[in-house]
């Protein structure tokens, strides 16, 4: 096509105003608030915070720290990946972290050991015949308890036309609750080795990155994706074009879930346990690195790879505090502040954008 | 096979104890471009919606391409032949060009993967770029999103959707009531090219001059019913206005006063 302006003259449009992917801006927030800590780091503690500076070591980057860093966000980094579908849809879960609660305890149930050296598991929840169960039966159960909260979530919001804060916020305290009757609070441990193999080392953050990589592609190369920015871009418009627009938001919902669920069995692998209190708030930092990533929770904009890098600010920042011996209350001070920052920051592009059009 | 591509028979549509379309009679010959004007509430756009499937109807028929149909919704209306342009833009703001004119019905590969497949991203470029220059449409770049572009180019976008895709039939529900002067007449340019292809139109509109420019016919709607059935040359805006504003009575409408 001609990059001339409109045949009937006055409808220009410069095609040099390309638009700017927000992704870039994430980025370079992610490396301003990286060099603020080595500057920080430099000047206070006489150390970097990412590099290695030890003198008997020729690595470039301090590898420990490195891993850390994205250890830490890599589960509510599983939870944030559906949030953000969810968000794009200009929906809300907030009740991620709760059925990550409430899956941990089921799941971990199927994952118990009959006997913990030597006498019998003194924690079991069912008797001696769900003992010592194939890995896969916890992992299939762990899914399908997200993957049933994610689609209660999405019928209500769909077809009984519940808004999404109050249809999750009700299931995030059903969750909640259910996540304390299970055991009558009592913690679930001891699961096969098969089952603690899962959350090991570095594990969670290859599942993490993975899915990352998945969704990425499936939110930009598939009809599941298009349907989803459609929907969060324009609702009725996407209605009038005959998408069904209530099955595609049960299936959003549903793999929101499904992320949940299986966080929730990466988590009490890593810990070897499951406690009723597990995943609290997670719901919040997931859609804090969302937002953080440039999700607009009005719908329509936002992408994986903006959250993954919301994910690894949280993560910096988490690290940065540490290593300047900085209380956890600053971290908190700070990562408000940031979130509303990068809405208002948002906000005020979006309103440059428009202008200019 | 006879010339006539739609005809609607005692078209009701109830809203409640709300009477908001009353037995409808309308008829749409192979290109030919109608207009439907009427005061505000007449009944202009619950009878679109009722053709379109937008809505379910409460009696009477409605047959399309000499079949009587029903649909069930928007889609079907639109796999049967009918495409719609809304008075608000059924445009989803954060996607482009392609991706709008292909909005529910992408092309797709790798059809095994159900809600997973593939997206035909250069199939859909390709053809996007030959609806647009088929009904004159000039975009400079069909990768920005809509949410980037003026008024007019959104609306020609949404025109553009029906010449991209072989339809039988547009409706266009004031496709120009928020538009500039110059964007008006780029919209009004894609009109006339419809018209030079053969494309039958029903165009909803308030604008007299409009009207007169494009249409062959003019049928007025009242309180829900239709009051006059008016071909262009019998007819001016003075007449059209007293049937709208109900000063005036069509022979055979008697029913509508």
């Amino acid at each position: 096509m001609s990059d001339t302006s409109h045949g009937t003259g006055g409808l220009t449009f410069d095609t040099s105003k390309r638009q700017w992917p927000n992704e870039l801006n994430v980025l370079a927030a992610l490396i301003l608030i990286i060099l603020i800590f080595e500057a920080l780091g430099a000047y206070f503690m006489g150390q970097s915070l990412l590099f290695d500076t030890r003198d008997r070591f020729d690595s470039i980057f301090n590898e420990a720290r490195l891993r850390i860093i994205i250890i830490q966000v890599a589960i509510v980094g599983i939870i944030a990946l559906g949030v953000t579908q969810v968000i794009i849809t200009a929906g809300i879960d907030l009740s991620s972290g709760s059925v990550l609660g409430a899956t941990a305890m089921i799941c971990m149930s199927f994952a118990q050991v009959g006997e913990v050296s030597g006498s019998p598991n003194p924690k079991a929840i069912f008797g001696p015949a769900f003992l010592d169960l194939p890995v896969i039966v916890p992992v299939m159960v762990g899914l399908g308890c997200g993957i049933i909260a994610g689609v209660v979530n999405g019928v209500f919001v769909a077809f009984f036309r519940i808004p999404p804060f109050i249809a999750t916020l009700g299931m995030m305290l059903f969750a909640r609750g259910v996540a304390q009757w299970w055991s009558s609070g009592n913690p679930v441990s001891f699961p096969t080795e098969a089952y603690a193999v899962i959350g090991q080392g570095m594990n969670p953050v290859i599942i993490f990155l993975g899915l990352a990589v998945l969704f990425h592609l499936i939110m930009n190369y598939t009809i599941y994706g298009k349907h989803t920015y459609a929907i969060g871009s324009n609702e009725a418009a996407a209605r009038m074009s005959g998408i069904n627009v209530p099955r595609h938001l049960v299936l959003v919902y549903a793999i929101a879930g499904m992320l949940a669920g299986l966080s929730a069995v990466i988590l009490t692998s890593k810990n070897l346990t499951a406690q009723s209190g597990m995943g609290l708030s997670y719901e919040l930092d997931a859609i804090a690195m969302a937002v953080i990533g440039g999700v607009s929770l009005f719908g329509g904009r936002g992408s994986i790879i903006g959250t993954v890098i919301g994910a690894l600010i949280i993560g910096v920042i988490t690290s940065g505090f540490t290593f300047l011996r900085l209380g956890a209350f600053y971290q908190e001070m700070v990562l408000g502040c940031i979130i509303v920052g990068a809405v208002a920051l948002d906000q005020w592009q979006q309103k440059r954008a428009a202008a200019r059009a | 096979m006879s010339d006539i591509i739609l005809e609607t028979k005692g078209l009701t549509k109830h809203y409640g104890g709300v009477h908001a379309l009353e037995n409808a009679d309308f008829v749409l010959h192979k290109g030919e471009h109608v207009a439907i004007m009427g005061d505000n509430g007449a009944g202009k756009s619950t009878f679109v919606r009722q053709i379109t499937g937008v809505e379910q109807r409460t009696r009477g028929t409605v047959m399309f391409d000499g079949q009587e149909v029903h649909f069930a919704g928007p889609l079907d209306a639109r796999e049967a032949g009918i495409e719609t342009v809304y008075q608000t833009l059924a445009l989803a703001d954060d996607l482009n060009v392609p991706d709008n004119l292909f909005l529910g019905r992408e092309k797709t590969k790798w059809n095994f993967l159900g809600p997973f497949r593939l997206l035909d991203y250069k199939g859909m470029r390709e053809e996007t770029i030959a609806g647009l220059e088929k009904t004159g449409v000039k975009i400079p770049n069909i990768k920005n999103t809509i949410a980037h572009m003026s008024g007019g180019q959104r609306q020609c976008v949404a025109i553009a959707r029906t010449a991209t895709f072989a339809s039988k039939m547009t409706i266009m529900d004031e496709p120009t009531a928020a538009l500039g002067v110059q964007e008006t007449a780029q919209v009004e340019n894609i009109i006339r090219t419809l018209k030079d292809q053969g494309e039958p139109l029903i165009l909803v509109s308030h604008n007299m001059r409009q009207v007169f420019d494009l249409v062959d016919r003019i049928v007025v709607f009242r309180r829900g019913r239709i009051c006059a059935n008016l071909r262009k040359e019998d007819t001016d805006g003075q007449d059209v206005v007293a049937y709208i504003t109900g000063a005036k009575t069509q022979e055979g409408y008697e029913d509508a006063a």
